[in-house]
């Protein structure tokens, strides 16, 4: 219980510092999303779904991204410094930064009927 | 049981005859032909015949005929007349020898209409597929299966339909007498209890020990799998009994179906109901399996606007319309914690309503309502229960049960609502229901955002694909057969859901192997009445029962099949991720796969397809070919065949 209230407390603080400019390596970060298995949950782009959260595009910062998956909430399991390094997951995050935004969904015929 | 005074010798007299006159060279020719077959059914087809078998096969025929046996009156007619009056269409099996004798008789007898025989290749495929379409045509379809090895192969598909509250009717052939067991095989396809090994998960069963008594229990049967809370149910069906003449003085009469009436709830709790649900501020209904039939959609329709609460659709049925204004499934976490009154309807997990479980190894439930929160729950399953198996989830303390049908008993409660409702209620209601009515517009338009991410992703997002679909048959009288739980449940919170056989709800036991063979049985309920079938379909479930693919071209069910290719046990992927990193070991996503992933080879769902005759095409990866490729697919099942699309996709 402790545990997943530092995580939340650390996701919502983190999540104030979103849209800092990404500073990783976006080939790293693509793969890494692959490797480590992000995408089984959220996607090959970060887009969520029924099992995981939308990432991209626009996702939060490099540190509010380390912060939460070192304390994720939720079903979500943890991802310790063992498993992967900051510096990877701050590739992650410049891969997820660099997802390009769809058309807005009005925009999109397909979703309006 | 009795034998035919018209044939002195039993079965097994007269074979025993047969057989000796076989080794004299004399009387080997004898046997009817329904003999013959019985005998060599009961051989493996590659045997050779025996030297006696030769010489007789090239002997004269014998001038003295020591005995014919001739059933002109089997009881298998009887049977089938039963199945006639009882009124099923369809009769789905592999066949079996256990209920050759109904085979034939549902084919030269019946005429093989109502039920007419539709073949599957396998039984566990014959059950979900009348667990489809139960859930469509609201009653069972007739599964012939053998009462040991097929009831084996069959019982998870049972036990799916068992925790899906769908009736579902099985005949299991075997043979009782073992005097009257013919060979290895008969033995070892016979057992002393044919309903033991699915009686668990089966509403009934029963052992009819004669014509009267098979006639009975069918009906009997029957009116316990349509009385709610529907269930599967079993009778056993004995080879002499059905291959052996009718008594002389059997009475051919079968007993009558009566009108069955769902339970309703006590009065007294309804009333109480009513007033909690006129003075809540902010009432919410819950429904899983509520809308049985047509009618309890416009009830809960009815009920939602009467009383101005929000609905949240669990999708076990199609219960309510997906873009009414009260409809709150796309913000079903806040509509809850705000509630000052819950009330479930069919409800199968009360607990899991209320609560959240969290926890990364040990469960750790947190409950989400307001403290005060009043709970009600109106539910059928609260007057069945079964000990073994763990279906009825946690339990959840309500403030008020009412044991009870819930379409049933909401014409009484939207009544006793009306009575009770004051000009000062009905304005507070109006200014609820507009404030929820925007809370919807609002979580729709969060919806398609979401849907937009990712749009021209390949593989192909699952929004994505579930748009493209949408965008071909919206136009048509559709009807969505399987479960979108595996595609985020995108068509569920894209398309426009207003009639109840637009969608039937997902496998009551999470049993995979369910989707393909439950989608082709709703086809085969949807195709009298011209619907457009559509399936979004898992590709480990199919290779679980590919064997559908031939059921649907030999019988020409018309149902579009849009693959959902992720090429793996997805859910396990996920799974096991998450074990390794609870061990804090991770695991890279090729380790992952061990065990997980469908591919390498990468399945060919298309060559599948058209190798059991059903017209496909694919895979498609880019998204920009959808389109195209659902139009030829619609109009392929428009005139009345399957299609398949192979579509590689996003995992989820």
């Amino acid at each position: 219980m402790i545990r997943n209230l530092i995580a939340i407390a650390l996701f919502a603080a983190a999540a104030l510092s979103a849209q800092s400019p990404a500073s990783g390596n976006t080939e790293n970060g693509k793969r890494q999303f692959v490797k480590l298995g992000c995408y089984t949950c959220h996607g090959y782009q970060g887009q969520g779904g029924g099992a995981g959260a939308k990432l991209a595009p626009h996702p939060i910062s490099a540190a509010a991204l380390i912060a939460y998956v070192r304390h994720p909430a939720g079903t979500m399991p943890p991802f310790t410094n063992k498993v992967v390094s900051d510096k990877d997951l701050t590739d992650i995050q410049a891969y997820l930064a660099s997802v390009p935004a769809p058309p807005p969904a009005k925009d999109i015929p397909l979703l309006n009927r | 049981m009795k034998k035919s005074k018209t044939t002195p010798l039993a079965r097994r007299g007269f074979l025993k005859g047969a057989a000796a006159g076989a080794a004299a060279g004399a009387a080997a020719l004898v046997a009817s032909p329904a003999a013959q077959a019985q005998d060599s059914a009961a051989r493996p087809s590659a045997v050779p015949p025996t030297p006696a078998q030769r010489a007789a096969e090239n002997a004269a025929p014998a001038a003295a005929i020591e005995e014919i046996q001739i059933v002109e009156r089997p009881g298998a007619d009887y049977m089938v007349d039963v199945f006639k009056s009882l009124g099923f269409e369809y009769l789905f099996a592999t066949p079996g020898s256990s209920f050759r004798g109904i085979h034939e008789s549902v084919i030269n007898h019946g005429g093989n209409q109502n039920p007419e025989f539709i073949t599957f290749t396998h039984e566990e495929c014959s059950v979900a597929a009348a667990n489809g379409y139960a859930k469509i045509e609201g009653k069972p379809a007739l599964v012939c299966a053998h009462g040991t090895v097929g009831i084996q192969h069959a019982a998870m598909a049972i036990y799916n339909a068992y925790c899906d509250q769908a009736p579902v009717f099985v005949i299991a052939g075997n043979i009782s007498d073992a005097a009257e067991r013919r060979g290895r095989v008969e033995w070892l396809h016979a057992v002393q209890d044919v309903g033991a090994t699915v009686r668990e998960y089966t509403k009934w069963d029963d052992n009819p020990a004669s014509l009267t008594h098979f006639g009975e229990s069918a009906v009997r049967a029957y009116q316990i799998a349509m009385t709610a809370p529907m269930m599967p149910v079993l009778l056993a069906a004995d080879g002499v009994l059905q291959e052996s003449e009718a008594p002389k003085d059997f009475d051919w009469r079968i007993p009558k179906l009566p009108k069955i009436a769902a339970p309703s709830g006590d009065s007294a709790a309804v009333a109480e109901l009513a007033q909690m649900l006129v003075s809540a501020e902010n009432p919410v209904i819950v429904t899983s399996r509520s809308a049985r039939t047509p009618a309890g959609l416009k009830l809960l329709v009815e009920l939602a606007e009467v009383t101005g609460a929000g609905v949240i659709d669990q999708q076990r049925r199609m219960n309510f319309p997906s873009r009414h204004p009260l409809n709150q499934t796309q913000r079903s976490r806040p509509a809850i914690a705000s509630a000052d009154l819950i009330l479930g309807l069919e409800v199968y997990d009360f607990f899991g309503v209320v609560h959240t479980l969290g926890g990364q190894v040990n469960v750790i439930p947190r409950s989400i309502i307001k403290p005060g929160t009043k709970l009600v729950s109106i539910s059928s399953s609260d007057l069945f229960y079964k000990s073994n198996y763990q279906n009825f989830q946690r339990y959840e303390a309500v403030d008020l049960s009412i044991p009870a049908d819930a379409e049933a008993t909401l014409p009484a409660l939207i009544e006793a609502v009306k009575r009770l409702l004051t000009d000062d209620r009905k304005q507070a209601i109006q200014t609820r229901a507009a404030k929820l009515a925007q809370a919807n517009q609002q979580a729709l338009e969060q919806t398609r955002t979401a849907a937009s991410y990712a749009w021209d992703a390949s593989p192909v997002s699952t929004a994505r694909l579930s748009a493209e679909i949408w965008a071909q048959i919206k136009d048509e009288d559709w009807s969505l057969v399987s479960d979108p739980f595996w595609v985020s449940n995108w068509p569920l919170r894209l398309w426009d859901f207003n009639k109840h056989y637009q969608f039937i709800g997902g496998a009551g036991g999470e049993g995979v192997g369910y989707l393909a063979p439950a989608a082709l049985g709703a086809a085969i309920a949807n195709k009298k009445h011209g619907r457009l079938s559509v399936s979004i379909q898992s590709d480990g479930d199919l290779m679980m029962a590919n064997g559908v693919l031939w059921t649907a071209a030999h019988h020409r069910v018309p149902l579009l099949t849009v693959m959902h290719n992720n090429r793996a046990y997805h859910q396990e992927i996920m799974q096991l991720q998450r074990v390794a990193n609870q061990h804090n070991r991770g695991v890279d996503i090729d380790k992952c796969k061990i065990g997980t992933a469908i591919e390498n080879p990468n399945i060919d769902y298309t060559m599948l397809a058209k190798s059991m005759g059903v017209q496909a095409e694919g895979p498609i990866s880019d998204p920009k070919d959808l389109s195209a490729a659902i139009r030829r697919g619609v109009e392929v099942v428009k005139r009345g065949d399957p299609y398949l699309i192979d579509v590689i996709t996003q995992p989820r």
